[in-house]
């Protein structure tokens, strides 16, 4: 791989690229990749592939398949190609590929240099449970990020975390205790609300941006000063599916550096740089709520709507066969005694008939990822089945409202 | 510039919501929790109490109230009146006195402090010399003679409270002139008594613990006799004719002693121990009242055998040959009797006696001593009060067939009107006919009228005679045998020890039109009544309803069900049971709903709901709502908790048992009494111990009892599509889930015969998982749908079936609007997750405009775990208003809050009272009366030489200026609300 190229080119890279066991080899503006899409094609046109679906991976410093779906992944990459940037590309209908830590390195030594891309053989997968799993690009999900650092004090921080599509616990527990404040008149000791602890193997935990004894100042952009333990946790709860607190971390040694005040702030010597950059690089990808939590309009935020796509994601099921009413006298008289149902009837009139336990089990399997309040489906005659499927093609991460 | 706009528009909405909204509490119902003091103003004819918490309430005629707080938390322990005048003196336990008057103010009495005051004594003294033990109000009505621990008695003089320390009474004065001979003459003690002779006012007589009585001279400042009783001392009378001094001591015995000018060395007279032989408890008070013709009245507390009867709490009445020891349900506070005249001086009348829960009157003057009925003060407690149900705008025929019931119980009062008359109730009347039911622990409901400022009891419903219960026949608590001694004769209706907890009522509704009443009870029992003018002997078939409909893993392991009488039972004219639904498993009803048009009732307990056709008497749906991972649903309440309140309860009813049985247990008991205490502080220690903290997770469909049925709701509206309306049942769980269905009902002319069915429809699973606490559906116009009947008796406009229907379901956490038929979310309002509060209660009311008679709107009233009532505007769901209102670690206030149609309110503030408040600023139910100063004063001899004539002019006179004082009121008051609004829109134009 020693390029020729490596000592002229500083304007631009190399590339190789492999697909289906077929690599290619070309240069680009390191200053002027463009955006992903525009990639996207030129690597479409460049195997000679247009209108195949495919995932584009590469490897960065530390050998790690990473995948490129985006434009800010993609400059990452771009950036990282040192000077030489490799690119996997596979079929999108192929089994996934698993992007992992170390997963190249480990591939390389399985397979050799040379070794063809099998496609996401069986054995790669088993032999990469050992690692850090990553998901497929598409089933990416933001489990905590820190917002709005650059209108919150240095000593404050805002997490975000994101219940939503896991099954892990939130796993805190908070407690009541004291607040020492720095006021006009002297220190003042006020009541707060303290994390106690975290459940091991939970979200806060694994997130790493809480911690025990942070002092929490807001849920949800709303103030918590004068409320009591059990309101906070009542707020808490009724928040967790998109839970932002606000925290003053008892450990203030890793907090978030603004750049532009990090030559005037003595301190910041011991702040590391890779939790400078770490967090800088959370912050480069803005959430939603970072723009309508302002500690100052905490107001807006609750009484505002622009937080509330997944809250509306109530399940209801309608029974709509009823319209037509001399056709479903039949289901009309099963379901009056539906309870006393033989099961041999719940498949014709599975809506009706469907037994409780049924009903609740949807949202627990589908229901988390269930969401768009868009997605409606009208649903009289088929079976359990086909709208358990096509509902899971459809459904979406944000909210939703089914009608079966 | 849109939010200038804006902002005139909300001005505009804040002016209105002044008019519609404010927050008041306005009475308190129901007996003082804790009482501990009390005092009677015979001049006045107004009965003070005072409580443990420091609460000072005064009562006259009904409707007539006041109600005053100590600063101080310290419990009252006496309150005296002063003579003939408006003011009264109470003492609390922190040694501190306080002044009370009753002050006019625009045509009103209200009840103020004007002064508080504690002796000091010399520098250096011990505090048990100013250590107040006895007050005795002169009738001077200027001064105050406080004796204390120590054995003074100091003089104040009132109102001012001013010590006149030269006409002080030391100790020293008092021991140089005892008698040499006098056995206790080293230490006299404390002062326990001052009484005053009532023929002559110089004269106090002042008791000593240790069993001196010492009559003094005020002007001369020396003693004039020395009483040398032995016994200790417990109470002091001068009878009055001033002759005879009684004592009562702490040995059972009372004494009678002449009282001889200048004889020093007099002897008793008579001495008695009433109920001797065996050691007695103390007599702690005793009174002796003349009559016209014939002996006097003797009344005395306690005094009973120690060994077998000391437990008793009981007055005794001796007149004549009659001798009764009434036996009351706890412990005697203080008693005091009402004497017939003008002047207050003739016969007695009747025996009011404050016990710890409750006030019990007794006709003196009727045969056999009957109880009078209290228009007030009614324990509303006599059984826990476990539900409460609020029906507003009786009509007339309900309201008159519900007294008439109620008055065939009561047969066995007096028929004598009540005798505390003081002061006037100014209160207009109110302006419709409203009842407040209670459910109780032992089965009952009881019917209040709440219309006014008397939650005046009605009529009692008991269910119990439906089912064999534990309640033992034998157990009869009522009258002792034949020939007992002593005699003893139970008084009162507190009875807090309930047979069998299962009989607790947990819900009730009743429809004012029909007159069907549905009660639901802790053991799955749901009745149905109507009511009956007549008796009527009946058998109550029960139907049992399976909940679980083949649930595998369950296993209930709570009671059982209750057991059925299947011969036919009296049950006297009233509500009688017609229907009796038994769930299974037996768990507590949590939802209940009855429409009256449809003949429906609909019950929900923790494992699912049905649907019961008390026409046809069958059950037309049964839904079960279990989740197979729901824990605690599936194995019944909690072991641990029901046990100590089941051996708490078990060992209650030992002891009541006891007391009518043999006297050997007692011991026994009452060590059980206080292990079973014991055992419940080390239970409420642990729970304390515990480490606050809270675990912050999200709601997952398997949390405990998720399919609990919170809600349940009827309503003719479009289920299917917008072109058809049809009935429809709502119901709500724990987990957040809402069922409907649509209902078929039969033309009425095939309602017997043919079936109703319901159908499913619709399922709606709140994503936040909180519980349904309420399901409204809203009419075209966006007013909530009228209750079943009310349109057919023209007291409702019927609702607007044109425009869209919208469904409010109301779970703890958020208000929700969806469309109907087609349910999508339309809007919401977030409670918890903006200010971290839960709904507890909910109702919907309507408000009116103060100002514009014909304005009004709809609301949600809203009681919050923060004890916060809130209104929301319907149907936009907007915040309106927010009063704090119950204090947050109030739990079994907020639990037990009831609202209105009108916007008002009720919770309890203790097991035995309802505090009242009230959101609107048109339905105020408060008291409103006046109390004026008696005319006479001077000196006694002035007082009592005044002719009979002079006081009945006096009356009339009184009567023309009441008309006149009336008018007064109406115009101050009309002025005020004027002037008032004026204010408002002042404030609010700037």
């Amino acid at each position: 791989f020693p390029s020729p190229h490596r000592t002229t080119t500083t304007h631009k890279k190399e590339w190789i690229l492999r697909f289906e066991a077929e690599y290619r080899r070309f240069a680009l503006k390191r200053n002027g990749p463009g955006g992903f899409q525009e990639f996207y094609r030129l690597l479409q046109t460049i195997h000679r592939i247009p209108g195949v679906d495919v995932l584009l991976g590469y490897a960065d410093v530390h050998g790690d398949l990473l995948p490129i779906n985006n434009d800010d992944n993609f400059h990452k990459a771009v950036s990282s190609a040192n000077p030489l940037l490799r690119i996997i590309i596979t079929k999108k209908e192929d089994d996934p590929v698993v992007f992992a830590t170390n997963s190249l390195q480990r591939r390389k030594k399985g397979l050799g240099l040379t070794g063809l891309r099998t496609t996401g053989s069986g054995s790669t997968h088993s032999k990469n449970k050992s690692g850090l799993m990553i998901g497929l690009p598409q089933n990416f999900r933001q489990i905590s990020s820190i917002i709005d650092v650059d209108i919150l004090p240095e000593t404050h921080r805002r997490v975000r975390l994101h219940k939503h599509g896991t099954h892990k616990p939130l796993g805190f527990y908070i407690r009541d205790g004291v607040s020492v404040r720095v006021t006009p008149q002297g220190v003042e000791k006020v009541p707060g609300v303290f994390i106690s602890r975290l459940v091991r193997g939970g979200l806060a935990e694994n997130t790493g941006l809480l911690g025990v004894n942070d002092e929490i100042l807001e849920v949800n952009g709303i103030d918590v000063a004068g409320k009591s333990l059990d309101q906070v946790t009542d707020m808490m709860v009724a928040n967790s599916h998109n839970l932002i607190v606000t925290v003053k971390p008892a450990n203030q040694r890793n907090n978030v550096v603004h750049r532009g005040s990090k030559s005037s702030v003595g301190n910041s010597g011991s702040v590391g740089s890779a939790g400078s950059t770490g967090s800088a690089l959370l912050h480069d990808s803005p959430s939603p709520a970072s723009q309508s939590n302002p500690i100052t309009a905490s107001n807006s935020t609750a009484e505002g709507d622009s937080d509330d796509e997944d809250d509306d994601a109530d399940l209801i099921l309608e029974n709509d066969c009823l319209t037509p009413y001399d056709s479903h006298r039949v289901a009309n008289s099963n379901s009056t005694n539906l309870n006393r149902d033989s099961p041999s009837n719940r498949p014709h009139n599975f809506a009706v008939g469907r037994p409780f336990p049924q009903s609740v089990s949807l949202p627990n399997s589908i229901g988390a990822s269930l969401s768009d309040s868009s997605v409606m489906m009208s649903n009289h005659n088929g079976n359990p089945s086909h709208t358990a499927s096509s509902s899971q093609e459809s459904m979406r991460e944000d909210g939703n409202t089914i009608t079966l | 510039m849109k939010r200038f706009r804006r902002h005139g528009q909300e001005s505009q909405r804040d002016r209105l919501k002044q008019e519609l909204f404010q927050f008041n509490k306005t009475v308190e119902h129901g007996f003082p929790h804790q009482p501990s003091a009390l005092g009677y103003s015979p001049s006045l004819q107004l009965l003070a109490i005072g409580t443990r918490s420091g609460a000072i309430k005064l009562y006259g005629a009904p409707g007539v109230e006041f109600m005053g707080l100590h600063d101080e938390n310290a419990a009252v322990t006496q309150v005296h009146f002063m003579p003939h005048q408006v003011e009264l003196v109470t003492l609390l336990d922190d040694n501190s006195l306080h002044m009370w008057t009753l002050r006019g103010h625009k045509g009103l009495s209200e009840l103020l402090e004007i002064g508080r005051f504690t002796l000091t004594g010399p520098p250096g003294a011990p505090p048990s010399v100013t250590r107040v033990t006895a007050v005795l109000a002169h009738t001077s009505g200027e001064l105050l003679l406080l004796g204390t621990e120590g054995g003074h008695v100091f003089i104040v003089e009132v109102p001012g409270f001013r010590e006149l320390e030269e006409r002080n009474i030391s100790l020293d004065q008092v021991a140089a002139s005892v008698p040499d001979d006098y056995i206790g003459r080293r230490n006299l003690e404390h002062v326990e008594a001052l009484q005053e002779n009532p023929i002559n006012p110089n004269q106090v007589v002042i008791g000593y613990g240790r069993g001196l009585m010492v009559i003094w001279d005020l002007e001369k400042r020396c003693a004039i006799q020395h009483i040398p009783a032995t016994q200790q001392l417990e109470s002091v009378w001068w009878t009055e004719d001033g002759s005879y001094i009684l004592s009562s001591h702490s040995d059972g015995s009372y004494c009678r002693w002449m009282v001889g000018g200048e004889d020093v060395n007099d002897e008793e007279e008579k001495s008695d121990i009433p109920y001797g032989h065996f050691p007695c408890k103390a007599i702690s008070k005793i009174i002796q009242l003349p009559t016209e013709e014939g002996p006097p009245f003797l009344l005395f507390s306690g005094g009973m055998p120690r060994a077998s009867y000391g437990d008793r709490h009981c007055i005794t009445v001796i007149h004549c040959k009659t001798h009764v020891a009434l036996d009351f349900t706890s412990r005697i506070i203080d008693f005091f009797v009402i004497r017939d005249g003008l002047q207050h001086t003739g016969d007695p009348s009747a025996l009011v006696v404050l016990v710890e829960e409750e006030l019990v009157v007794i006709d003196l003057q009727t045969d056999c001593w009957p109880v009078i009925q209290t228009p007030y003060l009614v324990p509303l407690h006599s059984s826990a009060i476990t539900c409460s149900h609020h029906v507003s705008a009786i009509p007339l025929k309900l309201w008159e067939r519900v007294i008439a019931a109620g008055e065939l119980q009561n047969t066995h009062y007096s028929k004598k009107p009540w005798p505390i008359t003081g002061g006037q109730n100014l209160a207009p009347d109110p302006p419709q006919r409203d009842l407040l039911l209670t459910g109780h622990e032992d089965g009952t409901v009881h019917f209040w009228d709440a219309s006014g400022v008397c939650l005046y009891p009605l009529y009692k419903l008991s269910t119990a005679g439906v089912f064999h219960t534990d309640a033992d026949p034998n157990d009869n608590m009522n009258q002792g045998a034949e020939g007992e001694w002593p005699p003893f004769r139970k008084v009162g209706c507190f009875d807090p020890y309930s047979d069998d907890p299962r009989l607790g009522i947990q819900k009730i509704h009743l429809c004012k039109y029909s007159g069907y009443l549905t009660v639901a009870g802790t053991a799955g029992q749901i009745l149905v009544l109507e009511l009956n003018d007549e008796a009527a002997e009946q058998t109550v078939e029960a139907k049992v309803v399976d909940l679980l409909q083949g649930q595998e893993g369950f296993r209930w392991k709570g009671h059982t069900r209750l057991d059925v009488r299947e011969e036919p039972v009296l049950f006297p004219p009233g509500f009688q049971p017609f229907a009796l639904v038994q769930c299974q498993p037996p768990a507590v009803v949590t939802a209940l709903t009855l429409h009256s048009e449809w003949k429906l009732v609909a019950f929900g307990t923790s494992h699912g709901f049905g649907l019961y056709d008390y026409q046809q008497k069958n059950t037309v749906l049964i839904k079960c709502t279990l989740n197979p991972s729901d824990q605690l649903a599936m194995e019944g309440p909690l072991s641990r908790v029901k046990s100590i309140k089941k051996s708490l309860r078990q060992s209650f009813r030992r002891i009541r048992r006891s007391r009518v049985s043999l006297r050997k247990h007692h011991v026994n008991n009452t060590a059980k009494l206080q292990e079973a205490n014991a055992r419940l502080e080390a239970e409420l220690a642990e729970m304390e111990l515990a480490p606050v903290q809270r675990k912050i997770e999200a709601r997952s469909s398997d949390d405990s009892f998720t399919g609990l049925v919170r809600t349940l709701y009827f309503a003719d509206t479009f289920l299917s599509d917008s072109s058809h309306n049809t009935p429809s049942l709502w119901a709500g769980t724990n987990g957040g889930c809402v069922f409907a269905y649509m209902l078929r009902l039969p033309p009425v002319e095939h309602r017997a015969d043919e079936p109703v069915t319901a159908q499913p429809a619709k399922e709606i699973q709140l994503m936040h998982r909180a519980p349904v606490v309420g399901i409204v559906v809203l009419d075209g116009h966006g007013a909530p749908l009228p209750e079943p009947l009310e349109v057919a008796h023209d007291l409702a406009r019927s609702p607007d079936m044109q425009g869209s229907h919208q469904l409010l379901v109301i779970s703890e956490e958020q208000f929700k609007v969806f469309t109907l038929p087609k349910v999508s979310a339309k809007m919401k309002l977030k409670l918890t997750a903006v200010d971290g509060s839960r709904v507890r209660r909910v109702g919907v009311a309507w408000f009116c405009s103060s100002r514009t008679e014909d304005y009004g709107e709809s609301g949600l009233v809203v009681l919050t775990n923060q004890g916060d009532v809130h209104v929301v505007s319907l149907p936009h769901v907007k915040m309106q208003v927010q009063y704090p209102c119950i204090r947050r670690e109030d739990v079994s206030g907020i639990a037990s809050c009831v609202f209105t149609k009108h916007g008002q309110g009720f919770y309890l503030i203790s097991p035995s009272e309802f505090e009242r408040f009230s959101l609107s600023t048109c339905y105020l139910v408060e008291p409103r009366c006046l109390v004026e100063a008696p005319l006479h004063s001077g000196s006694s001899s002035q007082r009592r030489s005044q002719p009979d004539g002079a006081s009945s002019t006096h009356r009339t006179r009184q009567d023309s200026e009441d008309a006149e004082v009336l008018q007064e009121i109406q115009k101050s008051l009309e002025g005020d609300q004027t002037s008032f609004l004026e204010n408002n829109v002042k404030s609010a134009v700037a």
